[in-house]
């Protein structure tokens, strides 16, 4: 990588939107922005994957670009099937926060 | 030696039929039982063939369109995936001969069949992928699949149980794929071959191992990630509990696997390994201790999961062992599912009888009026523990054998305390139905399905005798490094 330091704020900033994600999507109850967070931490690794395509010094990378499509064809479906769960939810629990802690059985 | 085939072999049609049957059922969901029974009759034998061909010519590997990798996506079919696969078509088979007495024949519950032929395509697919991106593709599709198929039933319980496993998933799933861009920054790679050849020590290297390993930990449900693994199973209903529990959960335990046999073979030291063998064995234990205090039937059932996934965990340990010192771990996994699967089964026929009803106090009175299902209970349970005559028998047999000649022996005694604490679940479980007391046969249980039920446990006896052939095919692995 040391060849490809243009690639560095794309590595820094996708591994900061990782784990900014991952500490919205850990710790806060509100399923919406559970589903952000983790399209948030999708984002990061796709960043991450983009920087990698500037690996040695000669014509970016195409797999990296292919392997980021698919990634947001999946985190799309994965995002309506979490919507469309928070919307059965919602009437429910009256909101969409998640109840603390497991339920009890 | 790896053969090498392209053009449509038993890989491919291994995921094309199922495919094929989840598209149909989706489409056509009044036929839904009759494609479904159609496709995993195929399937099955498709993997009975897959199997043969690994038994007879060795591991194969497929180029699809005679794209070879790195450009091409290739699929492995190897003697673990072959093995893997066999285990998804047995239990696939008993779950849909069930599924047909229990998904009533109208009404959104035919759902059911095309999500289960979605689910098996994505399973087989994620034996089957040699390349580590397409294996996070099928990790999210087995995911998905599964959330559906959780929050089937549609109460608040489940759609709730389904939203917390979907966000366990879906940040097991990205803590992967950041692994494999970390993998591909350093590599320029996905495919499993030509990465276990580069292997590395990296600091990347690490943090991938670490982000891949945690995120398919929390998905394999080993404690102290299993939260949510005891109300997704506990609420599902009856057939898809035993498909999540049989083999969704193996799904990341076979990836895990896979890739410390492979990609991070050269970070495979003894501390890390022992840690994956001691948090296995932490999870016998509290896994154990929560079935041992559940007062109801399937989150019974449900945490016996989190404590049998633990064994699985062994396999990380043997690894140093010596060549073949993780085979015992995976036979367990036919075993577990076998015997899971069943355990399953049968807590949904009790629980209808019931009347939905599934406390162990009121379930006892109904165990005594169904002989045929208890019967069934009895044989599962005693598979899980690992009683004579039974394949969980044999599975912690070669594991003990393997604990012992490995020269850790410590962990041998984890597997005998782990059976022990396993025996007294499953006896709290069946005991009462042995007392006398009053019995009733409670409301209507398809005879299908208590038939099934007996056969699964049957099967239960009966793999018990293909210990030897399941090992021959399991060794048919290439792998280098410590593993062999």
């Amino acid at each position: 990588m040391a060849e490809s330091l243009h690639a560095w704020p794309f590595f820094g900033s996708g591994v900061l939107l990782f784990v900014l994600g991952l500490h919205a999507l850990v710790t806060r109850p509100h399923l919406l922005i559970k589903v952000l967070a983790f399209n948030v931490m999708g984002s990061g690794t796709f960043m991450v994957l983009l920087s990698a395509a500037a690996r040695g010094s000669g014509e970016p990378d195409p797999v990296p670009q292919a392997l980021v499509i698919t990634g947001i064809v999946v985190a799309v479906s994965a995002t309506a099937v979490a919507l469309a769960l928070m919307l059965r939810l919602y009437p429910i629990l009256g909101g969409a926060g998640l109840p603390p802690g497991p339920p009890e059985d | 030696m790896e053969g090498m085939s392209d053009g449509l072999t038993w890989a491919a049609w291994l995921l094309i039929v199922p495919l094929a049957g989840a598209l149909l059922a989706g489409v056509w969901p009044r036929a839904g039982r009759w494609i479904a029974l159609a496709t995993s009759v195929l399937v099955a034998l498709l993997a009975l063939g897959a199997a043969a061909q690994v038994w007879t010519q060795g591991p194969q590997v497929v180029s699809l369109g005679g794209w070879v990798p790195p450009l091409g996506i290739g699929l492995r079919l190897d003697g673990l995936a072959a093995f893997m696969l066999l285990v998804a078509a047995l239990v696939g088979l008993f779950v849909g001969g069930y599924s047909l007495g229990y998904i009533p024949r109208d009404g959104h519950g035919e759902r059911f069949w095309a999500l289960w032929l979605w689910l098996w395509a994505a399973l087989n697919a994620l034996f089957l992928s040699g390349d580590v991106f397409n294996l996070y593709v099928t990790l999210e599709l087995v995911v998905l699949a599964s959330t559906a198929l959780v929050a089937l039933s549609g109460g608040a319980a489940a759609l709730l149980a389904a939203m917390r496993y979907l966000m366990v998933g879906l940040l097991g799933s990205m803590a992967y794929l950041m692994g494999v861009a970390l993998l591909y920054t350093q590599h320029g790679v996905l495919d499993l071959g030509l990465l276990a050849q580069r292997g590395g020590e990296g600091t990347a290297m690490m943090l991938a191992a670490t982000l891949m390993s945690v995120g398919l930990m929390a998905k394999a449900a080993l404690f102290p990630l299993h939260v949510w693994l005891p109300p997704a199973h506990g609420s599902a209903p009856a057939p898809a509990s035993a498909l999540l529990s049989a083999l969704v959960v193996k799904g990341a335990f076979y990836i895990l696997l896979r890739l410390w046999l492979t990609v991070f073979q050269d970070l495979a030291h003894p501390g890390v390994m022992q840690l994956l063998g001691g948090m296995g064995m932490l999870a016998v234990f509290w896994g154990g201790f929560m079935s041992l205090s559940a007062d109801r039937l399937k989150p019974l059932v449900a945490y016996s999961t989190v404590a049998q996934v633990g064994y699985l965990f062994l396999a990380f340990p043997f690894l140093l062992a010596g060549p073949g010192g993780w085979h015992a771990a995976v036979f367990l996994v036919a075993a577990h599912a076998t015997a899971k699967a069943c355990l399953f089964m049968a807590a949904g026929n009790l629980q209808e009888a019931n009347g939905g009803d599934d406390r162990l106090a009121s379930v006892a009175e109904v165990m005594r009026a169904r002989p045929l299902t208890s019967f069934a209970l009895g044989i599962a349970g005693a598979s899980l523990v690992g009683l004579p005559f039974t394949v969980g028998f044999v599975a912690k047999w070669i594991l003990l054998q393997t604990a012992i000649t490995s020269g850790a022996a410590f962990w041998a005694v984890g597997v005998v305390a782990g059976g022990l604490l396993t025996g007294a679940y499953v006896f709290r479980l069946l005991g009462p139905a042995f007392r006398p007391g009053p019995g009733r046969s409670g409301r209507p249980v398809p005879v299908l399905r208590e038939g099934v039920t007996l056969a699964l446990a049957l099967v239960c006896v009966l793999l018990g005798f293909a210990g030897s052939a399941g090992l021959r095919l399991i060794a048919a692995t290439p792998v280098a490094g410590p593993g062999g």
